[in-house]
């Protein structure tokens, strides 16, 4: 008696594998191992609880108000003025105006440029503080020719000034800077403005006969009515290193002063009114400045001495930026490298890479289909978690009464999807290393090191600010760029150091540097991957 | 006991991996100290430097090694199976885990001290040459020195604790990358929370907690009173972290199943 057998045939269509379904291979592995899903649960709660203690706050500061615009605070740190462009910024000048209504020009010379300065440490300054004034000019103090909206502080301006070490400038709206020629603040300089409706032109001229046009400033909704006149300012000075504490609440710097002489004054279009009016505009100020301020008249001019800055204001005492909301993304980092190492070397440990790689033989594609999944994942933990602190914290902080920069919706998104690739990078790093190395403590300890460890020592050793600044250009850590949010101002001067928030890179271009990084190790990987057995 | 240690001492020094690592804490540690001290040059406006502290900084990368080579003599048994084989030898488990550290912690004295070595070496030898000369008011390294002394001793004895915080974690969770994912999350990222976070009193809390502000106390040798935690204090610490990380391994090894 003979039986048949048939063997066994599947009846599947005989057809290579898509990706796709490599894609669902590779999630399925991830969701199923409990131990990886709570993790990446995990993450994303943790860096939702870490925003709690980055914002937390025993001392409470002295701020009413939910928002940025009607934020007020106490005589510490008063209301912070928000410039055209909605940033937080210093206006703080003195000014000897007039009325103008629609075109016109003004021109004056400036010249005896002579600086003062505090000598005292604290923030309340007064004449008495100013014993031994050294004749020092900042070198972003400002003396010259201001034309505004209006005198309340965060009015849109445009003005052209001799400053201390920095030339002639026109600057505009507290963001613009355009650089005239480069002028020693010991000669006398003419200047000009002129307005044709809403555009500002401003000249400077070494003689007073042969003018130069530094540039325009385009003053939208600008009224018919302006003020203007000479100004004079002269900003903070930039905190000592070492005394400059993190987490955004800087440490002050000491407060200065500007005298300068101003004559030759001509002015031409509609006056009304035939006094000037000297004003300390935006007393009071949240910047430490010197109160003995004033202007007197000498000859066809006069000398004024102004304290403050017309900028973008940075290093506000007692301010934050979203920095302390984002402690967590670290914790979260760790977690998603030990994940994005697992990932793989559970597979070698466990042997099930023989299962994978004879389901599908052309081992680059396994590799892509878990950089794929894994970097998802990563994605989704950081950018949800993050959308979630990012806002949670601010409130946290407001509530407390402490002073938060205004930052735009679209820089927080950058910063919620900056973060999530940040993870999601270093998460598909970790498993190119933990490919090619198969061992899961060596990779975690490698991508460890290299991301974090530059952050460690760029923060609490003593390296010199010089080298802690090449640390965040040349290492993995440079992606930490994207959560800074408030811009770096070369026309203020501060100190910018990452524990203050200031990154040397652009976000995208600290982000595309860990890019890199995986990129290469992804190469890597995929070569070990197809040149060693499993 | 003695016997423990022999078959510790055995597993460890036939794997071919312990010379590679401890040899990494060496080189390592001296590599970044050389590095950070040919960056750093000496200016009369800058604060006083602590050079001792700064010729040091290695640790901060030799430590990784360590906690690699203490996390792997026991997760590494777990790994391939050998931790059955050790148990059966040794039942007692407590009594198995106390001869691995004390041979793990051995190895890594040996290796600390050749890198602590090594690395004032370099900082005597290449500071003077950036500027930090007695006449600056910065004397020459020297282990006579008894500040600089106690720094590198201590700092020794840093890494000898970051070996038995880093044997007590991977006790406890087995997994390598998971247990070398809590050292190095515990090491580094507390010193980054304590920076960022915006209460001033609750960063000084955190920066007396965390294991290795705390524990590297012990390198400073300048600017003593305004330290946030003491040099000796702070290395208690660290002895706090590392005695109870080995006593939830401990348990956990008692009360689990290999």
């Amino acid at each position: 008696m003979t039986t048949t057998t048939t063997p066994y045939r599947s009846n599947l269509p005989g057809r290579r594998d898509s990706f796709g379904q490599l894609l669902r291979a590779e999630w399925t592995k991830f969701r199923t191992v409990r131990a990886w899903l709570i993790g990446a649960v995990a993450a994303a709660v943790l860096i939702v609880l870490f925003a709690y203690l980055g914002t937390f706050r025993h001392e409470s500061g002295s701020c009413v108000g939910s928002s940025p615009a009607t934020q007020t605070c106490s005589a510490a740190a008063p209301h912070v003025p928000l410039g055209p462009g909605g940033q937080a910024v210093t206006d703080t000048y003195y000014s000897v105006h007039r009325t103008l209504v629609g075109n016109g020009t003004i021109t004056a010379r400036v010249s005896s440029l002579g600086g003062r300065s505090q000598t005292g440490n604290g923030h309340a300054v007064s004449i008495a503080d100013l014993v031994g004034a050294s004749g020092r000019v900042q070198p972003w103090a400002k003396a010259g020719l201001i034309l505004t909206a209006g005198t309340t502080p965060g009015s849109a301006y445009a003005a052209v000034m001799l400053t201390g070490a920095h030339g002639v400038r026109m600057q505009s709206d507290f963001t613009n800077d355009i650089a005239g020629p480069d002028a020693s603040a010991a000669t006398p300089r003419w200047l000009r403005l002129t307005r044709a409706g809403a555009t500002v032109t401003g000249y400077e001229s070494a003689n007073g006969v042969r003018w130069t046009k530094i540039g325009t400033a385009h003053l939208a909704g600008l009224p018919t009515r302006v003020q203007a006149g000479p100004f004079v300012t002269s900003p903070q000075t930039a905190p000592p290193s070492g005394l400059a504490s993190a987490g955004g609440s800087g440490a002050g710097g000491k407060a200065t002063g500007l005298s300068a002489v101003f004559d030759q004054l001509s002015i031409g279009g509609v006056w009304p009114g035939a006094a000037w009016t000297g004003q300390d505009v935006g007393a009071g100020t949240h910047m430490p400045t010197l109160t003995s301020v004033g202007y007197h008249r000498t000859g066809g001019g006069f000398t004024v001495t102004g304290s403050g800055d017309i900028a973008p204001a940075v290093g506000l005492p007692a301010a934050f930026t979203d920095q302390p909301s984002l402690v967590g993304v670290f914790i979260g980092l760790i977690v998603l490298i030990v994940l994005g190492v697992a990932f793989i070397t559970t597979e070698y440990r466990r042997g099930l890479i023989d299962t994978t790689l004879t389901a599908s033989p052309r081992r680059g594609r396994v590799l892509a289909a878990k950089a794929i999944v894994v970097a998802a994942v990563a994605f989704v933990v950081g950018a949800a978690a993050c959308a979630v602190s990012i806002p949670l914290g601010e409130h946290l902080l407001r509530s407390n009464g402490n002073y938060v920069y205004p930052v735009s919706t679209a820089t927080q998104v950058r910063v919620v999807l900056g973060a999530g690739a940040l993870l999601a990078f270093a998460a598909v790093l970790a498993l190119s290393v933990g490919t090619a190395l198969r061992r899961s403590a060596g990779a975690v300890t490698a991508v460890i090191v290299v991301i974090v460890l530059p952050y460690v020592l760029a923060f609490s050793s003593a390296l010199p600010a010089g080298v802690s600044n090449w640390l965040m250009r040349l290492t993995p850590a440079a992606a930490f760029a994207v959560e800074q949010t408030l811009p770096q101002y070369h026309q203020v001067n501060w100190l910018y150091t990452p524990a203050q928030g200031f990154y040397p890179f652009a976000p995208a271009l600290g982000l595309a540097v860990l890019a890199a990084y995986t990129a290469l190790a992804l190469a890597w990987a995929g070569h070990r991957l197809r040149t060693r057995d499993a | 006991m003695s016997h423990a240690l022999h078959a510790e001492w055995t597993k460890l020094r036939t794997v071919a991996a312990t010379g590679w690592v401890l040899g990494g804490v060496v080189v390592l540690t001296v590599a970044l100290s050389v590095l950070i001290g040919l960056a750093e040059t000496y200016s009369p406006s800058g604060s006083g430097q602590d050079i001792t502290k700064l010729s040091l900084t290695g640790i901060y990368l030799g430590q990784v090694m360590v906690a690699i080579l203490a996390v792997m003599s026991i997760s590494g048994e777990y790994g391939t199976g050998m931790i059955c084989v050790t148990l059966t030898a040794i039942p007692r488990r407590v009594g198995m885990l106390a001869a691995k550290a004390a041979t793990v912690t051995g190895l890594v004295v040996v290796a600390a001290a050749l890198g602590v070595l090594g690395s004032v070496l370099a900082g005597r030898m290449i500071l003077p040459g950036h500027g930090f000369t007695p006449a600056h008011g910065y004397a020459l390294l020297s282990l006579t020195h008894g500040l600089t002394l106690r720094a590198a001793a201590g700092s020794v004895l840093y890494l000898a604790l970051i070996a038995l915080l880093s044997l007590g974690v991977a006790t406890a969770v087995r997994d390598p990358a998971v247990a070398i994912g809590i050292v190095l999350g515990v090491l580094y990222v507390f010193p980054i929370l304590a920076a960022l976070v915006s209460d001033p009193s609750l960063r000084r809390h955190l920066q007396q907690i965390a294991p290795m502000t705390a524990g590297l106390a012990i390198q400073d040798t300048t600017n003593l009173r305004h330290l946030t935690i003491g040099p000796w204090a702070g290395l208690g610490v660290l002895a706090a972290w590392a005695a109870s990380a080995l006593l939830a391994g401990g348990l956990r090894l008692r009360l689990r199943d290999a």
